[in-house]
Formats: C-alpha cells, sequence, structure tokens
C-alpha cells in the first residue's frame, strides 16, 4: 500500500527458531508489543526499517501532487483545506520517520535513500494530478485506500509504528471527507464539472487499486511480515474491502467507476472486479511512471535548497549555546554582581 | 556545508489544564526554541495541548527491558496495597 513491495525473508519454521525467536514469536502471538529497546531478530527490524521508511516517503512524496494546487484552489476556504491536509501529510511522515529512527536508522539516512533512489515510495504518487478534480478524487480514492491499510496497522506488534499509525488515522479520516466533498461539489455541480469528476476518477481508479500492491499470488513477501505482525490482511483482502466501500460512494455521486466487469457477486457478498494492469504497476516502481523523475527532482531541490537554512539554524544554535556557556562563566566569577 | 543532523528531542505535551504532560512523540530540531516551535506544527495542530515541554532524547535515561522482573515483579504479591484487599462489613457503611 502506501508500502507496496517490502523485501523480507521467507517464514521461518518455529522448529528452525533459536530460543530467544521462539520467545519473541509467542510476545508476538500473545499480542504484546515489542518496544525499540526489546530484543527482536534482525529480519524484522530491517523490514520494519524498510516498511516504515516507505510508508514515511510516501507520506512526504505524498504532498507534491497536492502542494501542486494549493495556490490554484479554487476559493479561500478551499486553498486553507488543501493547505492544512498537505501539511498534516508532513506530519504524518514525520512521526512515521521518528517511528524508524528508534530502529536504529536516522532521518537523514532515510532521507538519502529516499533521494538516490535505494528507497520506494507508494507508486500512486507518481501520477500526475492534473486539474481540481484530481484533488478530490485523491483525497476520496487515495485517502481512502491508504485508511484500509493503516487502520489495521493500528494494531501493529511494533510500538513505536503502532502508536504512529494511531496518530495518523485520527486525522486521515479528515483527508478522504475532503476529498469526497470536492467531489460532491463537482459531481453535483454543472455538466462539465461533472465531466471533470468522472475523468478524474477514470484516471485513479486503477492507480488506487494498486495501491494495495501485488496479487496475494504474487505477493512473495506476505508470510513472514503476517506472522510479526506487522502486516495485518493480504493485500487481495484489502482490496476487495476497498471496492465494497467506494462502489456505493461512486453510485451516489452518480458517477461510473471505469470498469466493466464490476458487478455485485450475492456468494462472496462482495463486488468482482478488473485487476489493474501489473504490467503497468511494476513500470512505475521501476522509475518509469509518468512523474517519477519530476517528483524525485522536487525531492532532492527541496533538499538541497534547504541546506543554507538547516545550517544557519545549527549555527545559530551553536552560537547561542556558545553565549549562555559564556554568560554563567561569567556569573560565577567571584566579585560578580 | 556541513552534513551535521539535528539532535532529537522527547516531546510531552499537556493535554488540558491540570493534567499531567504526556510523551507523544519526538522530533529533529537545532535548538530547543525551535523544538519548541517544530512540536507545535507537528503535535498541536488540532488544539490537543495548551503547553509543551521538549527534552533532548539523548539525556532521557530509560530502565532497560531485562531489569523488568526485578523492577516491577515485587509489586505482584502485595495487593494488600489496594484497598478491595480489606473485607469491611457491609453494617460499617461506606469506607
Amino acid at each position: 500500500m502506501y508500502a507496496q513491495l517490502v523485501k523480507s525473508d521467507g517464514l521461518k519454521a518455529r522448529e528452525d527458531m533459536s530460543a530467544e525467536e521462539r520467545a519473541f514469536q509467542d510476545r508476538v502471538d500473545n499480542g504484546e508489543k515489542i518496544e525499540p529497546k526489546d530484543w527482536m531478530p534482525e529480519g524484522y527490524r530491517k523490514t520494519l526499517i524498510r516498511q516504515i521508511g516507505q510508508h514515511a516517503h510516501s507520506e512526504i512524496v505524498g504532498q507534491l501532487p497536492e502542494g501542486n494546487w494549493i495556490t490554484r484552489a479554487p476559493s479561500l476556504e478551499r486553498k486553507a483545506i488543501l493547505l492544512a491536509k498537505v501539511q498534516d501529510e508532513a506530519g504524518h511522515g514525520l512521526y512515521l520517520y521518528s517511528a524508524a529512527e528508534t530502529l536504529g536508522v536516522s532521518r537523514d539516512e532515510l532521507l538519502e535513500k529516499l533521494h538516490s533512489g535505494k528507497m520506494k515510495y507508494s507508486s500512486i504518487f507518481n501520477y500526475p494530478t492534473l486539474n481540481w478534480a484530481d484533488i478530490g478524487a485523491v483525497g476520496w480514492l487515495v485517502d481512502g485506500a491508504a485508511i484500509m491499510n493503516q487502520v489495521p496497522l493500528q494494531r501493529t506488534s511494533y510500538g513505536p509504528y503502532s502508536r504512529a499509525m494511531i496518530r495518523i488515522c485520527k486525522e486521515e479520516s479528515f483527508h478522504q471527507r475532503q476529498g469526497y466533498s470536492i467531489m460532491m461539489k463537482m459531481a453535483f455541480g454543472t455538466l462539465e464539472q461533472k465531466e471533470m469528476a468522472q475523468d478524474a476518477l477514470n484516471r485513479f481508479w486503477f492507480p488506487s487499486l494498486m495501491m494495495f500492491g501485488p496479487s496475494d499470488k504474487d505477493s512473495v513477501h506476505s508470510a513472514q511480515s503476517m506472522a510479526w505482525k506487522i502486516k495485518i490482511n493480504t493485500n487481495d483482502e484489502l482490496r476487495q474491502k476497498f471496492v465494497n466501500e467506494t462502489v456505493p460512494q461512486a453510485e451516489y455521486l452518480g458517477l461510473t467507476i471505469p470498469d466493466e466487469k464490476l458487478a455485485w457477486n450475492e456468494d462472496k457478498q462482495g463486488y468482482d472486479f478488473s485487476e489493474p494492469d501489473w504490467a503497468e504497476f511494476f513500470e512505475v516502481i521501476k522509475g518509469n511512471g509518468p512523474c517519477n523523475r519530476e517528483r524525485m527532482e522536487a525531492r532532492v531541490k527541496a533538499w538541497d535548497e534547504g541546506e543554507w537554512f538547516r545550517d544557519g539554524l545549527n549555527a545559530y544554535a551553536e552560537k547561542a549555546a556558545d553565549r549562555r556557556k559564556a554568560a554563567a562563566t561569567a556569573a560565577e566569577k567571584p566579585g560578580y554582581r | 556545508m556541513s552534513k551535521k543532523e539535528w539532535p532529537l528531542w522527547e516531546v510531552f505535551i499537556r493535554g488540558q489544564h491540570g493534567l499531567n504532560h504526556r510523551h507523544v512523540g519526538s522530533l529533529h530540531a537545532p535548538d530547543a526554541e525551535m523544538a519548541i516551535n517544530h512540536a507545535r506544527d507537528v503535535y498541536t495542530r488540532r488544539r490537543e495541548g495548551v503547553s509543551i515541554w521538549v527534552v533532548p532524547s539523548k539525556d532521557i535515561t530509560a530502565s532497560s527491558p531485562s531489569e523488568k522482573g526485578p523492577l516491577f515483579d515485587p509489586a505482584e504479591s502485595k495487593t494488600y496495597r489496594h484497598p478491595t484487599f480489606f473485607d469491611i462489613p457491609d453494617e460499617v457503611g461506606k469506607m
């Protein structure tokens, strides 16, 4: 999802585990939270760094397609709302980087890996936001899909990750609802506005389905992560849940899901639907989506051009500390009143 | 062109007047003043607090997980520390 292809080792059988690993697995099975100083298998630590890092990167890169529309929002109120949403995304990225840092990696290290292409972020943010209806579709579908994944992750076994998720989920619902509110305005507006809303849905539907990651039959990294409770549901389970919840929302808007195969299946009490184009998904992940290069250029530019500012604040902090030290020394001198 | 990372701070927020400050998370900042500013932006965007404390993470001393037994187990057998340990007859009334 926000972490779509997190590499991990295969599932380790109980008889192959060391005593420590077995005790660890028992704690996870009992629903105990693992905290930073607790013993943990190296694979658990590494997989979590990749997953939380990828998730954090997605929050940060996810600001770009929306930030694009802050200056062009149709009203002052929409502008203020979108600004607040994008600011939330920055906050979510920070909560997650903090959680990752408890595993022994620094935020700057993670950012370096993002900027050099060694770490990934969600494929969804490599699609462009062409007009205002896209901002509605992103909030409704992309944040909606994110919530599907994040709500169960509140129960993840790693304490700091779980706490970050709880905080994020509290704020995420606002994001989806503001998106749906834009869609309502557009869908119930003029014919042209409704066409824009339909067009946005057409373009974002399949990329949103891709957010949940490859189909379970091709998802090779799941078993160990599920045993460790750093993945709670399978990709296909979450995708199905998302479709089931989203179809009626589209119907209310009078919009059509761009999938001819979409049909209610009474037996499974859910919708049948077409799979997204997985070849496209892997191309986007590899770096060949419509906006991959633009997104990374914007990130690297922001980081590089902010260096003087970060350095300046460091210099100021050092000077202020020196001044405080000098003042304290002067105060200690005999005769000083 | 320094590559110095901003140090890590732990953030504590008092949610309402009369409550304790509670740990809410951590953040990076060059100094205490900026840490407060960042904490305001990161942790109180929805009126979550009326007061902020920040402490350099390196200054926090934590008990180690291996000490859990010696530290906390002794309290387990001392149920007489709780009022419900003592049966008071109903005739005595509320106590």
